[in-house]
């Protein structure tokens, strides 16, 4: 779960490392108050989880107090839209931060390496660019460190890297104990990812991390309250934010025909069947383990709330799922719902047969395996 | 023959009392699993499903000699039961519970890594079950049957779809392990597949995998070793960078993790990729004829 630059801030800052003086403002007179601290000299950051927030004009530099009070009026309840998120989403607060003077710009982050099974500490001299970027032009660029699970990381080993990337001498000592924080907060504050870019050398000899952004593992949400907040606007989509609200695992992808299904790998299949049978998903949803009836319910109706669907295909292979239940489920949101798309139900395993009778004679179009669930749906929604 | 579990294997049910718990280890009774032990703090002392629970896994050890466990304890608590059973040098341990913080999870496979004396399967698994012998896991176990074929997979759902296409057309499972859909799985695909190399009765290998990490790339840099034909599955084939779906370690992030660097390194490596799951059962036949 991303968070907000100004929460990243904030939190990073609880562990040492240098940020940017500002705070969070929720409208112009917040803004001016905070902007006249910097003698007006400051940026204003819209607020909001989604990429290409600067594109979108969400982010301006200014010279003077009361500009960067209209200017956040003018943002405030202004909904941005950007290339990765064409739906777009509304501003409801910004983050007022004081410019600063850069001479050089880094690059640093703390992620997961699955495949070592450590975290891995990422370095580099070419900051504030794309680090995608930067990986394919100069993979030599990007120096990895990998932290030791029982130890943590030893200082020499930093300065190893930082010499390995190159980062002038000057900065490594401010550099190793950045490091060492962003490590530690990976850990306390169970993030799955930090990224300081760019990782800003001020002419005054500063390490500041001009911009942050820190995404907690949603699966440690129980011990970090304090974001309960955050989840719902981290959701780049109002659908993806209903499924959040409503405990659904659900992706919107755009498409045209809705998809349900038991189980990530299942559902992720489907998908795909439906694309191969010449047809667009609008989404990924998984009604997880042992449903039953009301929750299937509320998934097909979740997926009739995207004015785009022509049509569902629901894929169920029952394991410690009941094909009965979902049958039940299915019924009941055709009935309170009053479905006019045509759905096609696929229902394997467990109760099968009593679910499969439950469904037969009703608008419901019975399919026997997963393929042909695909290809009837696509028929029957693009008819 | 099998790997990892068959009848002789004795589970140890950690979470055994708990709704989970109860409905599964019932059902693994029911299949002809031997359950000897249920262990839920508190709860010592009492009888469970006709089996006895104690309230420490070593106190479960010393009277029931257990040599697998199954853990069904809600994710907040799931590391500490796995390193329970690691405490108490239980050699092999199935962690069914979704949801465990990643951070848990690196710091149990790191530990488990050291000592050396218990592999971990999972979590957010299915489970493993050897047909006939031995259901360790949350799979419906009357559509597995017992055959020539082992098979290895990230998803539970999808196995279920693919071993009743194998079982509908005659062809059963020796094993079928579910590896789980989590960022760091205490068992990856090359592990098992020298499992299934080793294992006399295994005769061809079904590898699903899916979107996300780089195990199903390091899983083909070991087939180009094995004797035996692999067939493998990838799902996710049409998901978006970025976005997980559903299962935590089912993400392309930062160009890692696609579904055509997977297919194009099990291709290279002399698997055959099907393209639809009903295809995996031809395959399969179309390779064992191959061999003979």
């Amino acid at each position: 779960m991303k968070l907000h630059e100004y929460q990243s801030k904030d939190l990073l800052a609880r562990y040492g490392v240098n940020v940017p003086g500002g705070r969070v403002a929720h409208d112009a007179a917040d803004a001016q108050a905070i902007a006249d601290e910097f003698g007006g000299k400051v940026v204003v950051k819209a607020q909001v989880l989604m990429g290409g927030r600067g594109k979108a004009g969400g982010v301006k530099l200014f010279d003077n107090a009361a500009a960067a009070g209209a200017f956040t009026q003018e943002l405030i309840g202004k909904r941005l839209v950007s290339i990765q998120n064409p739906a777009g989403m509304v501003v409801e607060k910004v983050l007022v931060g004081e410019l600063i003077d850069i001479d050089e710009e880094y690059y640093l982050s703390v992620l997961l390496d699955r495949a070592a099974a450590q975290l891995v500490v990422m370095i580099s001299k070419e900051g504030g660019m794309d680090i995608e970027e930067v990986a394919e032009k100069h993979p030599e660029a990007i120096v990895r460190l990998h932290v030791d699970p029982a130890w943590g990381l030893s200082d020499f080993e930093i300065r190893a890297a930082l010499a390995q990337a190159n980062i002038p001498k000057a900065a490594r000592g401010q550099m190793v104990a950045m490091i060492k924080s962003l490590v530690s907060a990976y850990l306390r504050e169970d993030a799955d990812l930090i990224e300081i870019n760019p990782c800003a050398w001020t002419p005054d000899g500063k390490l500041i991390a001009a911009d942050a952004k820190v995404s907690i593992d949603e699966n440690a949400l129980f011990r970090h309250k304090e974001y309960g907040d955050t989840a719902e606007d981290s959701a780049e989509d109002p659908l993806e934010a209903e499924a959040t609200r409503r405990g659904i695992a659900y992706v919107r992808l755009g498409g045209d025909i809705g998809v349900i299904g038991n189980g990530a790998g299942l559902v992720m299949c489907s998908m795909d069947e439906v694309t191969a049978a010449g047809g667009r998903p609008a989404n990924f949803l998984d009604v997880g383990g042992g449903a039953q009836a009301e929750r299937v319910k509320s998934c097909v109706e979740l997926i009739l709330m995207d004015p785009n669907v022509k049509g569902l295909l629901i894929n169920i292979f029952g394991g410690i799922t009941r094909c009965d239940e979902v049958a039940k489920g299915i019924l009941s949101a055709l009935d309170e719902l009053n479905v006019q798309i045509p759905v096609v139900a696929r229902i394997e395993g467990t109760a099968s047969e009593e679910g499969r009778a439950l469904l037969q004679g009703t608008r419901i179009v019975p399919a026997q395996t997963m393929q042909e669930a695909a290809q009837k749906i696509v028929s029957l929604a693009y008819a | 023959m099998s790997i990892l579990v068959n009848k002789d294997t004795r589970v140890l049910v950690s979470g055994m009392t708990g709704r989970e718990g109860s409905f599964h280890a019932q059902q693994m009774i029911e299949y002809g699993t031997q359950v000897v032990a249920g262990v839920t703090p508190g709860k010592g002392g009492t009888t469970h499903l006709g089996v006895p629970v104690f309230d420490t896994v070593a106190e479960a050890v010393a009277a029931t000699q257990p040599n697998a466990a199954l853990v069904f304890v809600p994710a907040p608590f799931a590391a500490d039961a796995v390193l329970e059973c690691e405490a108490s040098e239980i050699p092999f341990v199935t962690l069914i519970t979704e949801g465990i913080p990643i951070n848990d999870m690196l710091r149990v496979v790191n530990k488990l890594e050291q000592g050396g004396k218990t592999r971990l399967l999972g979590g957010n698994c299915a489970g493993i079950i050897t047909p006939g012998e031995c259901k360790m896991g949350i799979m419906p176990g009357h559509i597995f049957t017992p055959g020539p074929i082992g098979m290895v997979s990230r998803s539970g759902t999808l196995t279920y779809e693919i071993v009743f296409e194998l079982t509908n057309a005659g062809l059963g499972q020796t094993t079928c392990v579910g590896i789980g859909g989590d960022p760091l799985p205490g068992t990856r695909f090359v592990e098992v597949l020298q499992m299934f190399e080793a294992d006399p009765a295994t005769q061809a290998v079904v590898m699903v995998g899916e979107i996300g990490g780089s195990d199903e790339e390091a899983g083909a840099e070991y087939i180009q070793q094995m004797t035996k034909p692999v067939v493998a599955f990838i799902s996710g084939r049409t998901a978006p960078p970025g976005k997980r779906m559903g299962h935590a370690g089912a993400i392309i992030s930062g160009g890692m993790g696609t579904p055509e660097s997977k297919v194009r390194a099990l291709e290279a490596a002399g698997v055959t990729v099907a393209d639809k799951t009903s295809e995996v059962p031809g395959l399969i036949q179309a390779a064992l004829q191959v061999r003979v």
